[in-house]
């Protein structure tokens, strides 16, 4: 057992993690580091499911770094079969295997104060937090883009609602390793990337932008 | 631990030059610190002039242009697809960036350090090799400033060719060695090898060689009494064996069995005795061979008896100009003894016709190889392209002395075509009345050429002007060029009409960098590798000698050798033209052996990307000397 459960102080990656916010935040696309993820999980049970893996990958200055990437699998004490099927990742694989704890502390390390990117972001942040949560830890405190609400920026594309196979062909990214965390989360990388590059096309876009729900105000 | 993106990475990057090449963890390294980045349709990836970045690119989807400006034009260069590779040699060479690179459609591109590669430089010479040889396709100027031609495509020059001929040759063998059992009794395998009427089997288990009797244990330990014929092979065979790769030359093979004593190597797939055999090489294997190398086979055409006997030395050249391609020998090497061989046959083939005739040749006469024979580039057993020229004579003894030798190169043409030199279909042979003629009336025919120069003279005159003089009177041959010169002296602008017609063959390759395939016809939609590529560059060779008035220089490597020396200014222009038609003239080869044909029509979808980057390679020098051409002989007036 890992100390910092015990003590209500929290362990020192938590504290390090925290500090990095309290720093001035880059105020524009090309500076800031991008963490594009994705995570694979055993359901959609924010409470009784559990993450079975994390694949993620940095940008900066709109370049993806193979480099940056994360990629972890985690050991299941809890294992639902039928979800098996979709990611491929059985409980005993051949896969190196961490614990929640170990996977949670590796990932903030890697986190630092990027600004997180998922398709529909909303779930994915809720599964680490839930798992933050189980150790005992705050929520993460990073910014989040949606590629689904980016995309929705987009002139004409307001009301659509997609998932990423529909828009992997709507942009022409093929789609190796789908349903693989990190598989998933270097589509949704290429896709963050043709987006943003499709908006500074359309008009001129500020690093806030990205964070706006609402494709109405200061867009058009 | 698991890296899912570099693995897809690697998987993409592995199919294509020079990662192919590389080993499986120099290729790991490379793909898990790639950078990937998307480019915009019309956004620059980089611009000319600017300094380098520090990654070389790949394209993974899309195509990126190649610009080079001039006079506030954007020149499109080339065009990058899936799998090309661009922006490197300025890395490696420290320059600016000699071309722009724009995204003509939206592209992801993976960037690679110069500084992993370079690391993988030092150790792998299969990559260092490919990178030579690309930096004349994907860099466009391989002549640039600085370069001195040094990084041009020539990968012959990397390999040392001073051993000699025979031991380079790789060893025949035979491919379905006669095997038996361990089980087996001594008497069984002695049945099967008198059936199968062989000196020797060999033992496998699980298909790989454990061991070998041959007849000499059959003699030394059967037949004296020392073993029973009812025991198992394995009382006698002798074990283990000497095991091979497939690619042993006849020199390795040689030393190997006079090193072990042994007579028979047994040939496996991976030359270890773990694995499975594919065959076995005897000592009378290269007691055979030795008949297959060049010098003999010279010796051997000059002792002929008949044409059967030449028609069979034609053959072994064949066999040995295939052991020679598969190897890589270099293709000067290649092309000087392919001719040395055809020469010798062509002599003794004019000696056995001339033993048949009733009398001896009336006057003194000389045979002319002409074309692809006349440059010693022929390779391939291609048509017969010859002519005939004899002294002159009174006008009175000239219908008998034309006759005779009518007569005469009748039946040389008739044995070179038994031999395996077809006639040639344009009838360009010494048995047509026009092509056997008195000196004076070559003369009379290169200056008609040369003045009245149609369509057709020039076409003649392309054919009629490469010739070498094979068997005869040399002073004839002679007198022919020296007419030639003086006709030209008089009537110099037949050179510009002679430019003319070595352009009548566009560039090779289109506005989008497409190889220009043939429209219509039996060879719809391949490329004409020869009428297309080598012979733009034998015809500026020949245009370019003729107005220097080089004389004795009929083949295309040497006539841009003398070029080189008589015009340093275009020097690096004519040493990437050699290295063209080298590299050219080697894929003909190799594809009319793979084909069985001339080689002269390519399946452009049977390339893979390598040769066809080597090929496109090739395409840029033909371009500028043309364009030499256009320019120094005001050819844009005349067309």
């Amino acid at each position: 057992m890992i100390s910092w459960f015990k003590h209500n102080n929290y362990p020192e990656f938590w504290k390090q993690y925290s500090k990095e916010f309290k720093q001035k935040q880059p105020k524009n696309i090309e500076n800031t580091r991008f963490v594009v993820f994705d995570t694979e999980t055993t359901g959609l049970d924010i409470a009784n499911d559990r993450i079975l893996s994390i694949g993620a990958i940095g940008i900066y200055n709109n370049i993806i770094d193979v480099y940056d990437g994360f990629e972890i699998y985690l050991k299941q004490d809890a294992f639902k079969a039928e979800t098996v099927e979709i990611h491929g990742i059985l409980k005993e694989g051949k896969l190196t295997k961490i614990s929640e704890a170990e996977a949670m502390e590796n990932f903030i390390a890697y986190l630092g104060n990027s600004v997180l990117v998922a398709h529909h972001t909303a779930f994915d942040i809720e599964m680490i937090n839930a798992a933050l949560k189980r150790l005992k830890l705050p929520k993460l405190k990073n910014k989040t883009i949606d590629t689904g609400i980016l995309y929705k920026k987009l002139e004409g594309k307001k009301d659509a609602h997609f998932n990423l196979d529909v828009l992997c062909k709507e942009f022409n990214i093929p789609k190796h390793d789908r349903h693989t965390a990190a598989g998933d989360a270097f589509i949704t990388a290429l896709l963050f990337l043709k987006i943003i590059s499709k908006l500074k096309k359309e008009r001129n876009l500020h690093y806030s932008d990205l964070f706006r729900v609402s494709g109405k105000e200061g867009l058009m | 631990m698991k890296n899912t993106i570099a693995e897809r990475i690697y998987d993409f990057l592995k199919n294509f030059p020079p990662f192919d090449v590389l080993e499986k963890d120099q290729l790991f390294k490379i793909a898990s610190n790639v950078k990937v980045t998307y480019i915009e349709k019309d956004n620059f990836v980089f611009k000319q002039d600017e300094n380098p970045h520090e990654y070389f690119y790949v394209v993974k989807d899309g195509a990126i242009g190649l610009y080079r400006s001039m006079d506030h034009e954007q020149i499109l260069v080339d065009i990058c697809d899936e799998g090309d590779i661009f922006g490197l040699r300025p890395l490696i060479q420290n320059d600016l960036y000699l071309m722009s690179a724009k995204a003509n459609e939206e592209s992801i591109l993976y960037a690679v350090s110069v500084e992993i590669l370079k690391e993988i430089i030092e150790t792998n010479d299969k990559v260092k090799k490919f990178l030579i040889a690309s930096f004349s396709s994907n860099i466009k100027t391989p002549y640039a400033k600085g370069t001195n031609g040094q990084l041009f495509a020539n990968i012959e020059m990397l390999q040392t060719s001073n051993t000699s001929f025979m031991e380079i040759q790789s060893a025949e063998f035979s491919k379905k060695p006669i095997t038996t059992l361990k089980t087996s009794t001594i008497k069984e395998a002695a049945q099967i090898m008198s059936e199968k009427r062989v000196g020797s089997i060999l033992i496998v288990e699980n298909r790989n060689p454990i061991g070998i009797i041959t007849d000499k244990d059959l003699r030394s330990k059967i037949a004296t009494g020392l073993v029973s014929i009812d025991e198992s092979v394995t009382a006698i065979m002798s074990s283990p064996v000497k095991t091979f790769k497939q690619k042993i030359t006849v020199a390795e093979a040689q030393i190997a069995m006079i090193k072990n004593k042994i007579t028979h190597l047994c040939i496996t797939k991976d030359g270890t005795n773990k694995t499975e055999l594919i065959g076995v090489m005897s000592e009378h294997d290269i007691v055979v061979l030795h008949g297959n190398n060049p010098s003999l086979l010279i010796k051997k055409a000059y002792r002929a008896k008949d044409v059967n006997a030449l028609k069979f030395i034609r053959e072994k050249a064949s066999d040995l100009l295939q052991g020679y391609i598969e190897q890589d020998i270099p293709i000067t090497f290649i092309s000087k003894i392919i001719s040395e061989i055809n020469e010798a046959i062509t002599i003794k083939t004019i000696e056995l016709s001339l033993e048949e005739m009733d009398k001896k040749p009336p006057v003194k006469f000389g045979w002319i190889a002409l074309g692809s024979q006349g440059r010693k580039e022929q390779l391939l057993m291609t048509d017969q392209d010859n002519a005939l020229v004899f002294e002159d004579v009174s006008l009175e003894k000239y219908q008998p002395t034309k006759q005779y030798f009518l007569q005469l190169s009748k039946k040389i043409t008739e044995k070179l075509n038994v031999i395996g030199f077809e006639y040639c279909p344009a009838d360009m042979m010494a048995n047509n009345p026009k092509w056997c003629l008195s000196l004076t009336e070559w003369k009379n025919q290169f200056d008609t050429w040369i003045k009245s120069p149609t369509e057709d003279a020039i076409m003649m005159c392309t054919i009629f002007f490469d010739y070498d003089l094979v068997y005869g009177e040399k002073k004839l041959v002679n007198a022919m060029s020296d007419s030639i010169y003086e006709s030209i002296k008089s009537f110099e602008i037949f050179l510009n009409f002679l430019g003319r017609n070595a352009l009548r063959n566009p560039p090779p390759i289109g506005f989008f960098r497409q190889f220009l395939v043939e429209n219509d016809g039996a060879h719809k939609d391949q490329f004409d590798l020869k009428s297309r590529a080598l012979m733009p560059l034998v015809d500026a060779a020949r245009l370019l000698t003729l107005s220097h008035n080089i004389k004795d220089k009929n083949n295309t490597v040497s006539r841009y050798k003398k070029l080189m020396k008589i015009e340093p200014k275009n020097q690096d222009l004519y040493l990437s033209c050699i290295d063209s038609f080298n590299i050219l003239l080697q894929f003909r080869t190799q594809q009319g052996l793979k084909n069985n044909d001339s080689g002269r029509y390519v399946d452009l979808n049977n390339l893979n990307k390598f040769e066809k980057l080597k090929l496109k390679g090739c395409f840029k020098p033909i371009r500028d000397v043309q364009e030499l051409l256009n320019i120094r002989y005001n050819l844009a007036q005349m067309m």
